[in-house]
């Protein structure tokens, strides 16, 4: 069974008037559908004003959709019209892209932590700070950042706790919009290691926001392409990069840049002969 | 011969709690018409040193090199205002957030125009002129229209276009981009990758780009310097670099890249580096 399900997914959003201009309303995602099963990951791939973070915060229960249907493990569940539980605020969680934003400066990593244990369970205070201690060990983080604050922590390591915190709770699902965009390539990789060990560890299910196309090879099972609201490919990770259908996609893919070899060698030649005929 | 050569460039920035060296004996050279890529990581000094040879950083910075000449005058010995006679002219530079280094209070136009006028010395008249001939040359859609729009009513790969214009409205013989593309999507990256190389070649201007991006460094430079905490680890023409780069910390680079991953992990810069760079 799905850990969850998207079927048609559409999220409207009222654009206020001014005096020059009538309101309207924007359609930011146009009717999506999808499923991620336990342990797997779904890229959701596309550049800005694609819709892909809105589609993101739908399915991290943030923002109710327009229209269409949401189920998390196979129940339907609409923020719009009933209160979000719990039970269901556990299963899913998520990780922003700017780690420097996302944790508050003025709480203490351990308080970071502890803090989705004191507001959805009764877990009592003695039980909150061991597993909380236990979070940051998985994340490879040592005892002692406990009592610090983030401005303490590189980039890096400022994800590595949101991503503790993101786990607190046992969920299932875990929606990651752009959560290494921000990092070196260094830390990236790092990041990148740790997320694929997490999933093996507690069979996740990765909701992967992403605009980068060499990251998502790496991590994605299925991919999503959306452009403009709408999902112009899916498939699975082999399919869409072997074979790419649409326009929109095979666009990205001549766009993004490669460290192809022979790419590079014809393009040294090229220039050479230019610099020749010039001179 | 070089145009810009830069021999063994220090730049300590003053801080509360000491000095901090962020560029420490680096030497830079580029050639006319070359194209230099300098590639590192956050707190390489990537940036700083390209910023100390243009003289824009604060007060609070203090730069030493043995040698600094463009074009066989000296730059550290000049006057300011023989300095002002090139920076801007000569050499000229465009920055990460084009957004951000356009004024938000005056029209791409009027910002165009006053380079044209205080920089290349022409009349109004012949400002305006040669402002729509800029704008077509970089391939802003509707010209006319755009010369009178704000920067906030154009798109991000639009401002970046009228920053090019800008840094080539005085047929400068050096443009040093620092991340010109960061901050844009992939497709839009592409066009101003293109639009800068084809500058390049139309004009014989030498090209500094500043990336922390391997692919980008790939598909533009002729030559490249790889930088880590103010030092520099490797020069190779970039073939080479790609090829058979000689520098542990390039190779970690390279391995890091999520398209050159091999198997179930991505190898980390950190694996690499044990215990100490040595350059």
């Amino acid at each position: 069974m799905s850990v969850v399900e998207g079927r048609n997914l559409i999220r409207d959003y009222y654009v206020p008037g001014s005096l020059t201009r009538a309101a309207k309303m924007v359609r930011a995602v146009k009717g999506i559908s999808f499923s991620v099963d336990r342990g797997k990951t779904l890229a959701i791939v596309g550049e800005s004003g694609s819709g892909k973070s809105t589609l993101a915060r739908i399915i991290a229960l943030i923002d109710p959709a327009s229209g269409g249907e949401l189920l998390i493990d196979g129940k339907p569940v609409d923020i719009g019209k009933a209160r979000l539980t719990r039970e269901m605020r556990s299963k899913v969680q998520m990780v922003f892209q700017n780690p420097y934003g996302s944790l508050n400066p003025r709480q203490k990593i351990g308080d970071v932590l502890m803090e989705p244990l004191l507001l959805n369970t009764d877990t009592p205070a003695a039980e909150r700070r061991r597993r909380a201690e236990e979070m940051l060990a998985k994340v490879g983080l040592p005892p002692e950042v406990f009592n610090r604050y983030p401005h303490m922590f590189s980039g890096g390591q400022r994800q590595r706790i949101a991503i503790a915190r993101a786990l607190m709770l046992n969920p299932t699902l875990l929606v990651l919009d752009e959560p290494v965009s921000a990092l070196d390539l260094s830390v990236q990789a790092q990041v990148l290691n740790l997320l694929a060990d997490l999933q093996d560890e507690f069979n996740l299910a990765y909701v992967f926001i992403s605009h980068d196309l060499s990251v998502v090879r790496y991590i994605a099972d299925d991919v999503l392409v959306m452009n403009k609201g709408e999902a112009v490919e899916q498939g699975s990770r082999e399919e869409v990069f072997a074979d790419p259908r649409h326009p929109y996609t095979r666009e990205l893919f001549a766009a993004t840049p490669v460290t192809d070899i022979e790419a590079i060698r014809e393009r040294v030649a090229r220039r050479k002969a230019l610099r020749a005929a010039m001179a | 011969m070089a145009l810009l050569t830069i021999r063994n460039l220090t730049v300590r920035f003053a801080t509360s709690t000491g000095s901090f060296t962020a560029v420490d004996g680096i030497d830079v050279t580029v050639d006319k018409g070359e194209v230099l890529a300098i590639v590192g990581e956050s707190g390489s000094g990537k940036s700083v040193s390209m910023l100390a040879a243009m003289g824009l950083l604060p007060d609070t910075a203090t730069v030493t090199a043995d040698e600094m000449t463009f074009d066989g005058q000296d730059l550290l010995r000049m006057t300011p205002r023989q300095r002002r006679r090139i920076i801007g002219r000569e050499i000229t530079m465009i920055f990460q957030e084009p957004i951000a280094s356009l004024n938000p209070s005056f029209t791409t136009g009027y910002q165009i125009e006053e380079v044209l006028r205080f920089n290349a010395g022409l009349s109004k008249r012949a400002a305006r002129a040669r402002a729509l001939e800029l704008f077509r040359q970089v391939g802003i859609p509707d010209p006319e229209e755009k010369l009178k729009s704000y920067p906030h009513q154009m798109s991000g790969g639009q401002c970046q276009r009228v920053m090019i214009a800008m840094a080539i409205a005085t047929g400068p013989r050096l443009l040093i981009a620092d991340e010109p593309t960061t901050a844009l999507d992939v497709t839009i990256q592409k066009q101003i990758l293109d639009l800068l190389m084809k500058l390049q070649e139309q004009t014989g201007m030498a090209l500094i780009l500043i990336t922390h991006d391997m692919g980008v460094v790939a598909e533009t430079a002729d030559r490249v310097q790889v930088q880590y905490k103010g030092r520099k680890m490797e020069e190779a023409d970039v073939l080479t670099l790609f090829e058979a780069p000689s520098h542990p910390y390039t190779r970690a680079l390279l391995s890091a890249l999520p398209e050159n991953a091999t198997g179930d992990r991505l190898p980390t810069v950190g694996s690499f580096l044990e215990p100490e760079v040595q350059p």
